[in-house]
């Protein structure tokens, strides 16, 4: 019967490319979402330059790259990681306890997160971190008090604001934007309010305190499709939004940053880090692999090239925001030649 | 007798015409149309939603469907050629060059924003051909170059001219110059091959299905060879061999059920089991059909034993009657009867299949990867987890893209089921 004989054909031919699966010819590179689109252009630009088999992205999140970098050394494990923020000591911990001990760690630029919204709203913002986080906290200072959020209007905060209602449109908790806005805004935000200030409470305090963002409706969690965000900003003038900067970027016409601190988001401000909500972006190599996973080395040597992280160079095009050039030779040469870093504090 | 002509009486006395029995009719009458109305009003909510879909879907998607080209006379200049190394010369010059002929006023700035204008690609289009024929050096050939995705959008008119300059992705400049390009006529916008003959991209210009397409062809190529025959198997044994008792009322009450279990929960089995255990590749169309096909296989094993049933004993009889064995009665005669309903139940599995996307990201098919597939066992996307990278790419361009890949999922989704409305039309069997 012809059923069966495709059947058949179908497994033969399967069994057959099976020996061919067994080495491994192109790169693995997981973790984080937002380095997604740097390796993404990298490996493309790579795999185009060099005629190379095209290497494999894949976007885990932050947390999830470590886990599937530190499981171990060899074809199944992955090559190189991309991170929104340091690693952990729990994470190099779980690496060295697999094998993984020669980590090359590569600062390859900043991030900024951005809260915008739409063009046609024509009030000029510009919030501190406190008001930021007076609108988003769970719980909040009222009168000395450390009470459940009341504020559901922006003049409530500070009268020079409008009286509309505040909606925020944010990224869900399993986001490492989330995670970063969490501890870089909303952190920095608590700690200047009075009550916090002058209270005497430490870090654990902040951590427990502050790290909620109310769920009583004025902050509005999103799917992680940052593009959603973008539209429901475009369909409600009042609504603000946060993402990545390289959203903002990509979408100025309809959209207007936020100005945080009386700083404006753009590539000049996030660069010299005077845009307050910025991150690093690292991507770690796998030492043990060098030499071993064909053009690994290659690969890594065109990630960090002046073609692709200098100022213009393709990854600043898609909104990666530079290194000084003095900090980014020095990466360079290290990453090049593989130092192996040490661990992490904390 | 005296009770019964009473009633007849009654019965005889009942009014047909009077207004008490009208208004029963009446009253019977309106309930009816009611549900009429109803049932319309559902069909029409039902069909506004589906067109609603689709003329979203058309209206963004079919900017996809063309590409924006500039066509140019490229000549290769030896000035920028090295022959012994054509795979790595200064095409990027090249193209400065070409870029200067065409505007030769301009400065060495302006160059860099004309160049901007060419996709990114255009130095390896310009690098492949001359690798093909190496007898082009120092020669001039006229090639279709796809613009870069701010003047595509520009030239399909999604950038608005009187937006304010500071926030448009293109500036004035780069619109004075790309509109001299307009009137020279050199731009065409040509239907978008590179839509399905290139593989995924960062670059919107460049994107295409290729490589999902490939990934999802080989995922279901698997998927088939392995639930097919294991379906039919099970679905023959279960419904022509096994005795019915407890054993085999609890196996068919676990095939039904696995037919609703989500999918969701099929890839975090493949993830641990295929991925975990036994170290298949990740990002495998050939890990993906494994997964596909447990997910399938219900379907087809339902399906089957329905088509089996629909078998008239009468055929099974006969044969048993002229000495057939059960073997011979069940694979020379039944089975082939009811193949056509088989082959309606398993195409509408595997179009399932299709469209499935969340056992796929588990076992991450969601990878970014610039090349197509060359075995199952290469890593690839496929067509639904591809809409899901590029549904969350910053470019604009991946919007209308995003809808374009709907579309054709959509379409290879009616394609199957029209195969399977054939089927079972053109073979089907009326006892």
């Amino acid at each position: 019967m012809s059923f069966a004989k495709l059947t058949v054909t179908a497994l033969v031919a399967a069994a057959a490319s099976a020996s061919a699966a067994t080495a491994r010819d192109a790169v693995r590179i997981v973790g984080s979402s937002t380095v997604f689109p740097y390796s993404q252009a990298a490996s493309e630009e790579f795999a185009n330059q060099t005629g190379a088999p095209a290497p494999i992205v894949e976007s885990l999140g932050t947390g999830g790259g470590f886990q599937a970098f530190c499981g171990g050394i060899g074809e199944g494990f992955a090559d190189i990681t991309g991170a929104s923020r340091a690693i952990k000591k729990s994470e190099f911990d779980l690496c060295a306890g697999n094998g993984v001990t020669d980590i090359t760690e590569a600062l390859i630029g900043f991030d900024g997160l951005s809260m915008a919204l739409s063009r046609t709203n024509d009030f000029d913002w510009d919030m501190t971190l406190a008001e930021v986080y007076q609108a988003l906290g769970a719980q909040v200072e009222v009168d000395g008090e450390w009470v459940d959020n009341p504020f559901q209007t922006w003049d409530e905060i500070n009268p020079d604001f409008p009286a509309v209602d505040i909606v925020v449109i944010g990224p869900p908790p399993t986001s490492g934007t989330r995670d970063a806005f969490v501890e870089i805004a909303m952190h920095a935000g608590c700690e200047e309010l009075d009550y916090v200030k002058n209270g005497g409470f430490d870090g654990d305090w902040v951590e427990e305190n502050c790290s909620r963002m109310r769920t009583d409706g004025p902050f509005i969690e999103a799917g992680e499709n940052d593009n959603l965000i973008v539209q429901q900003l475009n369909a409600n003038e009042n609504a603000i939004g946060i993402f990545g900067y390289s959203f903002l970027y990509e979408n100025l016409d309809a959209l207007k940053g936020v100005k945080l601190n009386g700083v404006e988001p753009n590539l000049d401000t996030i660069g010299d880090q005077s845009y307050p909500v910025q991150r690093p972006l690292y991507f770690y190599v796998k030492n043990a692999h060098r030499g071993v996973i064909p053009n690994l080395q290659e690969l890594i040597e065109e990630y960090v090239s002046d073609n692709a992280l200098a100022p213009g160079g393709y990854l600043t095009e898609r909104g990666l925001v530079p290194l000084s050039d003095a900090r980014r030779a020095e990466m360079q040469e290290n990453v090049i030649s593989g130092k192996s870093m040490d661990g992490p504090e904390s | 007798m005296t009770d019964i002509n009473t009633d007849q009486a009654k019965a005889e006395r009942f009014d047909w015409d009077g207004a008490e029995y009208s208004a029963r009719v009446n009253k019977r009458k309106r309930s009816e149309l009611r549900l009429k109305a109803i049932g319309l009003t559902a069909i029409a909510a039902a069909l506004g939603m589906l067109f609603l879909l689709l003329s979203s879907l058309i209206s963004t998607g079919y900017h996809a469907f063309t590409q924006t080209h500039i066509k140019f006379d490229v000549t290769y200049d030896p000035e920028f050629i090295n022959p012994d190394n054509l795979a790595r010369s200064d095409y990027r010059g090249l193209i400065r060059e070409v870029m200067r002929e065409n505007f030769p006023e301009a400065t060495d700035d302006d160059l860099r924003m004309l160049s901007g204008i060419l996709s990114n690609a255009a130095q390896f289009k310009i690098r492949d051909r001359i690798v093909e024929d190496p007898s082009l050096l120092g020669q001039t050939i006229s090639l279709n170059i796809p613009v870069s995705d701010p003047y595509d959008q520009l030239n399909k008119g999604l950038i608005n001219r009187d937006t304010p300059e500071q926030f448009r992705r293109v500036n004035d400049a780069e619109i004075a110059a790309f509109d001299v390009l307009v009137s020279r006529d050199v731009v065409t916008k040509p239907f978008n091959w590179a839509l399905f003959t290139n593989a995924d991209s960062r670059f919107p210009e460049l994107a295409g299905l290729k490589g999902a397409i490939v990934g999802s062809f080989y995922a279901l190529l698997i998927c088939f060879a392995l639930s097919f025959p294991i379906g039919i198997g099970a679905a023959i044994y279960l419904e022509e061999f096994a005795p019915r008792n407890k054993v085999s009322d609890l196996i068919e009450v676990n095939i039904n059920n696995l037919a609703a279990v989500p999918s969701v929960v099929f890839g975090l089995l493949a993830l641990a089991v295929f991925i975990g255990w036994f170290g298949m590749p990740r990002s495998a169309p050939f890990v993906g059909g494994m997964t596909l096909a447990l997910m399938t296989l219900p379907t087809i094993i339902i399906a089957t034993r329905a088509a089996l049933k629909a078998v008239p004993p009468s055929i099974r009889e006969a044969a048993l009657g002229v000495g057939a064995s059960k073997q011979q009665v069940v694979f020379g005669h039944v089975l082939p009867l009811a193949m056509p309903g088989i082959l309606t139940g398993t195409i509408i599995g595997l179009a399932q299949a299709l469209g499935e996307t969340a056992p796929l990201l588990l076992i991450g098919m969601n990878a970014f990867i610039t090349a197509a597939p060359s075995t199952p066992f290469d890593s690839s996307t496929a067509l639904p987890t591809q809409i899901f990278i590029w549904a969350d790419s910053p470019e604009r361009g991946f919007v209308s893209r995003t809808s374009a890949a709907i579309l054709v999922l959509l379409g290879f989704l009616i394609f199957m089921n029209a195969i399977a409305i054939f089927l079972r039309n053109r073979f089907e069997r009326k006892w």
